[in-house]
């Protein structure tokens, strides 16, 4: 058969198989992946989302680095039983600043997409000094170390200045105020009207105020305060009396 | 490299005339029963493509025939249990929180949607049973020493705005002064006032110091937590002539709490739960025991 004669050229050179091969995957990856960078309702359009503060970015990397993704999920779905217990199922506008996301795929403990302002930071030191002091039944390990930890928001710049180059929106401004609003956030005798302009109600339609608190309880700055401030604004942005879902979706 | 070409036996399948390194491939058809069953999941795939949201188009997917949405089946099933208890919903909410209990349909509504509405918000901090982290700064539920009020008014007003937080406005806020770390006390009259807390509360204590740290807790204390130590709920401010302790009794945990101070706060739960939710697990907190 004279197709047949043909594919054993491609079978009998090894680049030329290599070359084709990749050719017909990646039409077949490029069918399923770019609708989802052009199509517009891919993530719908929502107010009150705005980029994670210089301090939820850094306890955005501590979860990341203990891998708290590995028991705990950030996708609430949309199942009705889901809904009742955690809340409003999650829309893509809630991770489009998260690089990467933090979906997860498994819960050994319970889902965090809308934890934000649910438990106090108490609760939260508590529970992650030791989960079995306020949750007898928790199998989750205990973290005291991260108020051990100093942190001074060092690299805090360069973090920020990263996720803008994945294309985070953030400002020169924020940018360069980077450092002073990671301080800012977690002394709530400061002034912190630079960091509310910047990513509070005034600076988002619809959006909320920054939490400033002393998050872990302590004087000095630990990677638990970074932790329980980004704890404290999961899911906390959208502002779901103004949403109205896209039924073809 | 083929050595010589095999040479096809009477009645054996042909090959395909591959050959390489003189070994050759049959050129077995497929079995009928497959090849029929690869076309259906094709004619399969294109019409569940027509029936479902598939296509990638300009603006958005091609929605499908069957106008299935996974976001709309969920607001169809949440509407559906919403409009078969709307109705009591709404009788809950109506209601004067004080006569729920006269009556019983609506008391065993509010008991049980108030009971879930616990165990999903509630439990992980005052316990799955409701009585709270012993000595953790979690107030037991169960019993009858409130610190806001056990009236079912307070329960609710308490769960709706939460305390002390920074979210809701209208939180219930007191702050007790941190006597010790800010230097209201001297270190001796914070050791005298222990042993007077010690001693109202009937603990075993030193009477000397007591005597002594009487008139420093009447100067410093009784504002909020009363003469007596009998508390104040308006303030928010603990019982301290009894045994129920917030954050511990003993000697070390009072002096703590004197010279770090406490400041234990609760969400508010108005922009998490429904009126009606909230009416509910206040309903089930009030009859846990020690509702007033």
């Amino acid at each position: 058969m004279a197709f047949l004669d043909k594919h054993k050229a491609i079978e009998t050179h090894a680049t030329l198989l290599l070359v084709l091969s990749l050719l017909v995957v990646s039409i077949g990856g490029l069918v399923q992946i770019v609708p989802l960078f052009y199509l517009e309702n891919t993530i719908e359009e929502v107010d009150g989302v705005r980029p994670y503060t210089p301090l939820e970015l850094a306890g955005r990397d501590i979860y990341i680095r203990e891998g708290c993704y590995g028991c705990h999920s950030q996708m609430i779905r949309p199942m009705r039983d889901e809904v009742e217990r955690y809340g409003h199922y999650s829309l893509a506008a809630e991770s489009m600043y998260d690089h990467p996301f933090q979906w997860g795929s498994k819960r050994t403990g319970p889902d965090l997409a809308r934890v934000g302002g649910r438990y106090s930071d108490e609760w939260h030191q508590d529970h992650f000094m030791n989960a079995k002091s306020v949750v007898p039944e928790s199998v989750m390990p205990p973290y005291g170390f991260l108020f051990d930890r100093v942190i001074d928001g060092r690299y805090i710049q360069d973090v920020v200045e990263t996720h803008a180059l994945v294309g985070v929106p953030y400002t020169s401004d924020m940018i360069e105020n980077a450092r002073a609003d990671f301080l800012a956030q977690v002394d709530p005798n400061g002034d912190s009207s630079g960091l509310q302009s910047r990513y509070g109600a005034a600076a988002i339609p619809n959006g909320r105020d920054v939490n400033v608190r002393n998050f872990d309880g302590q004087p000095q700055l630990t990677e638990a305060d970074a932790l329980i401030a980004y704890m404290q604004v999961l899911g906390t942005m959208v502002d779901f009396s103004t949403f109205i879902p896209d039924a073809s979706r | 490299m083929c050595a010589k070409k095999v040479t096809q036996k009477p009645g054996e399948v042909p090959t395909t005339g591959h050959s390489w390194d003189g070994i050759e491939e049959y050129d077995n058809p497929m079995p009928r029963w497959w090849v029929w069953v690869f076309y259906a999941t094709i004619v399969w795939g294109i019409g569940y493509s027509i029936a479902y949201p598939a296509w990638p188009l300009i603006s958005g997917a091609t929605p499908g025939v069957l106008g299935a949405s996974t976001r709309a089946d969920v607001a169809a099933e949440i509407k559906r249990f919403d409009d078969a208890n709307s109705a009591i919903k709404q009788a809950l909410v109506d209601a004067d929180l004080t006569t729920v209990s006269a009556n019983p349909e609506l008391m065993s509504f509010a008991q049980n949607a108030g009971a879930a509405v616990f165990r999903t918000n509630c439990s992980t901090c005052h316990g799955s049973g409701a009585a709270g982290v012993a000595a953790g700064g979690y107030p037991n539920l169960l019993d009858d020493d409130w610190l806001w009020g056990g009236d079912i008014e307070s329960i609710h007003t308490t769960i709706t705005h939460g305390i002390r937080n920074t979210t809701h406005p209208e939180a219930r806020y007191s702050e007790m002064p941190k006597f010790g770390v800010d230097g209201l006390l001297e270190p001796q009259q914070i050791s005298e006032v222990v042993e007077y807390v010690l001693q109202i509360s009937g603990q075993e204590h030193d009477a000397t110091l007591a005597a002594a740290g009487q008139t420093v807790y009447l100067d410093n204390c009784s504002a909020c937590h009363g003469e007596a130590g009998e508390g104040d709920i308006n303030q928010g401010a603990p019982n301290l002539s009894d045994a129920i302790w917030l954050y511990g009794g003993s000697r070390d945990d009072v002096t703590y709490t004197v010279v770090n101070a406490r400041f234990g706060v609760m969400p508010g739960w108005n922009d998490k739960l429904t009126e009606d939710e909230i009416r509910a697990v206040a309903l089930y907190v009030h009859s846990r025991g020690g509702g007033q």
